[in-house]
Order: C-alpha cells, then sequence, then structure tokens
C-alpha cells in the first residue's frame, strides 16, 4: 500500500499512456499540446497570484490570520477542523487563486505532510470556486432568479470542509 | 468582486500591522508574495503542464467518452426531466465526465450546453430545479485525481504527494452528496412554500 501510493504519479501516467498507444492515438503528441495549454494556463493564473499571495504574505505578516485563527479556533475545534485554515475556508468559494495562495501559504508554513496541510490540501481538492461557477453559468443562460442554488452550494462547500478535516484526521491525525 | 475582497485583505494587513506593530514585516511581506508566485508558477507551473499533458492524452483516447456514456443511466435519476432530451444528457454527461477527470476547460462549455437546455425548459429568468441541482453539481467538484494541489504538495516536498487521494475522495462524495441532499430537500421546500 505505501509502495502504491509513492508510486502513484509513475503509475497513472504510464498506465494512461499505454491505454491511449493502444487505443491507436498519438499520444506524444497529445501531451505536448496538453502540457502547451499547461502553460497558458499557469499564464492565466500568474498575474491574479502575484496580487493575491502578496496580499496573504502582507495579511500573515500584520498579525491579522492569527488573530482571525484565535476567533474561529473555540467554534473550529467543535468540528475537528484545524484553525489555521480559517483564510482558506474564507477565500475558498470566493477565489479559485485567492484559495490556492492561501493552501499554498499553508502547506509550505506547517509542511505538505502536517495536519495542516494535508488538511488545507484536502479541502482545496474537495471544493470548488462556488460563486465564480454559479454566476459562470447562470450568467450564460441568462438567470436572474437563481433560488436556492446558492444556500445549497455553500451547504456542500462547509460538508467538503468538515469531511476533509474529518478524513485526515482519521488518516494521519 | 475580487476588486472589494482584495482591497479589504490590503486594508486589513496595514491597519493590523500598523495598529499591532507589526508595520515593518507588513512592509517587507508586501515585496514577499511577488516572488513566491514565480516560484509557484516555476515548480508547480511545470507540473500543471505535465499533468494537463496526461490529461490530454486521456480525453484524446475517447476516454471521456466512455466514462460519459458510463455515467448517463446515473444522471437520469438525478434529472428525470432533462432525461428526456439527448441533447441535453449528452452535454450533462459529458459535462460531470471532464470534471471527474479534472478537465475544467472542457467541462464548462458542457455545462453551460446542458445548462441552456434546461433553461428552455423552466419558466423566463428563473432557474428551474433541474439547473439550480446542475449549478450545486458543478460548484461541488468531483475530480479524481486534484493534480494541482498534488503539485503543490511536491514542491514543497511531500513523500506521496498523492497519498490524499482517498481522503480528497472521501470529502468530495460527501461534499457533493450533501449538495444534493440540500438540493432535494430545499426543492421540496420552495414547492411547498408557493403554495
Amino acid at each position: 500500500m505505501e509502495t502504491l501510493s509513492s508510486m502513484a504519479a509513475a503509475i497513472i501516467i504510464a498506465s494512461i499512456a499505454i491505454a491511449g498507444l493502444l487505443r491507436g492515438s498519438d499520444v506524444f503528441s497529445a501531451m505536448a499540446d496538453g502540457a502547451a495549454e499547461g502553460l497558458r494556463t499557469v499564464a492565466r493564473i500568474f498575474p491574479p497570484l502575484v496580487a493575491l499571495l502578496t496580499a496573504v504574505y502582507m495579511l500573515r505578516a500584520s498579525g491579522a490570520i492569527d488573530a482571525l485563527t484565535d476567533l474561529a479556533a473555540p467554534l473550529l475545534s467543535r468540528l475537528g477542523i484545524p484553525a489555521e485554515t480559517t483564510i482558506l475556508m474564507l477565500l475558498r468559494p470566493l477565489s479559485g487563486s485567492g484559495a490556492l495562495a492561501a493552501a499554498t501559504e499553508l502547506i509550505s508554513a506547517h509542511g505538505p505532510d502536517s495536519v495542516v496541510g494535508r488538511t488545507a490540501a484536502v479541502m482545496l481538492g474537495s471544493t470548488e470556486t462556488t460563486l465564480y461557477v454559479l454566476t459562470v453559468y447562470f450568467g450564460a443562460v441568462g438567470i436572474k432568479k437563481t433560488r436556492w442554488a446558492l444556500p445549497a452550494a455553500i451547504c456542500a462547500d462547509i460538508a467538503g470542509f468538515i469531511l476533509a478535516a474529518q478524513t485526515v484526521r482519521w488518516f494521519w491525525g | 468582486m475580487m476588486s472589494v475582497v482584495w482591497v479589504l485583505m490590503l486594508t486589513a494587513a496595514v491597519l493590523f500591522g500598523a495598529a499591532s506593530g507589526n508595520g515593518a514585516a507588513v512592509g517587507a511581506a508586501a515585496l514577499e508574495g511577488a516572488g513566491h508566485a514565480a516560484e509557484f508558477c516555476i515548480e508547480v507551473g511545470a507540473l500543471i503542464c505535465l499533468w494537463s499533458g496526461v490529461m490530454e492524452v486521456l480525453k484524446r483516447s475517447g476516454m471521456t467518452q466512455g466514462l460519459s456514456r458510463l455515467l448517463r443511466p446515473v444522471l437520469g435519476k438525478l434529472f428525470p426531466r432533462a432525461s428526456h432530451d439527448s441533447e441535453t444528457m449528452g452535454a450533462l454527461s459529458a459535462n460531470v465526465a471532464a470534471n471527474l477527470l479534472g478537465l475544467g476547460n472542457a467541462a464548462t462549455p458542457m455545462g453551460i450546453k446542458a445548462a441552456s437546455g434546461m433553461a428552455r425548459l423552466s419558466p423566463k429568468g428563473t432557474a428551474s430545479d433541474e439547473l439550480c441541482l446542475l449549478v450545486v453539481i458543478n460548484t461541488a467538484s468531483i475530480q479524481l485525481l486534484p493534480t494541482t494541489i498534488a503539485a503543490v504538495r511536491a514542491s514543497n516536498g511531500a513523500e506521496a504527494p498523492f497519498d490524499i487521494l482517498p481522503a480528497v475522495w472521501i470529502a468530495s462524495a460527501g461534499s457533493v452528496t450533501a449538495g444534493i441532499l440540500v438540493a432535494k430537500l430545499l426543492a421540496a421546500l420552495f414547492r411547498r412554500w408557493k403554495r
């Protein structure tokens, strides 16, 4: 099991490549084209990331994040959520790059294999930029009355956060 | 929207820093973030390119279509009204399949196509139950391989960057389930309240 999880990346890449070749597709040019597309993604996230990482590092240095963490700690500890992730949970529904900035900062500050680092990673991986998705979809089809879509989506996010913290505690706590 | 969030973050940092005597640290930190963003783009960015390439291989070998065929009957149960329209159902299952594989760029156009099919069936300007459900499913991430976050972990020296996979699956499955349950519950409540 340990070998399997540390070899995960290699196994995934190799098996997708083999499956693609067996189905007769030109896997190497697909790989190269996809990587080029990835470069465009990186170019697109760099500018907002500059803005948001600047803000996150300023907030961290000012002590505001620590104050916020202390404020949220009593409620969050009852739910089993590490209070350090407060800023990540606040940014998550609002901004994809903001959440990425907050999670990256948490992972590098606490270490990727720490409980806080893992919780941040699982939170980021199991939720979406809710408000952005809502705006894009309803905007595209001209819906003004979104009825209960927002509360339901926020409930899904909260469930994701609690479950992220609980599963990390369960697996590695 | 983002402007407000960003300005709030900056203002809070400046005011809090000045009040708590951390002013100098805030000043230094203001020039620190950009460098970290560059580091991110070189280390994590290269891995984003790698995974984006691997996912393109997956897409071109027809695995998205295969997955979307598998999903269709399940989605038909969740979307009884849309299930009569095969074009909307096709777009919907392609949307969910692309989301599962982490193909964000492919998921959104398909999702919007499904949404416009559903919007045609609903009263003008108001979201129908099924349209709300579609959006809720799209706001709850259901990615099988969270490659970006694994890349962030790898660049910070994680021992096994993908060892969080089972935890991510449990948390996403729970979050989607909660979203669907709350959606169905609120749909029923709204119907009762209208009467």
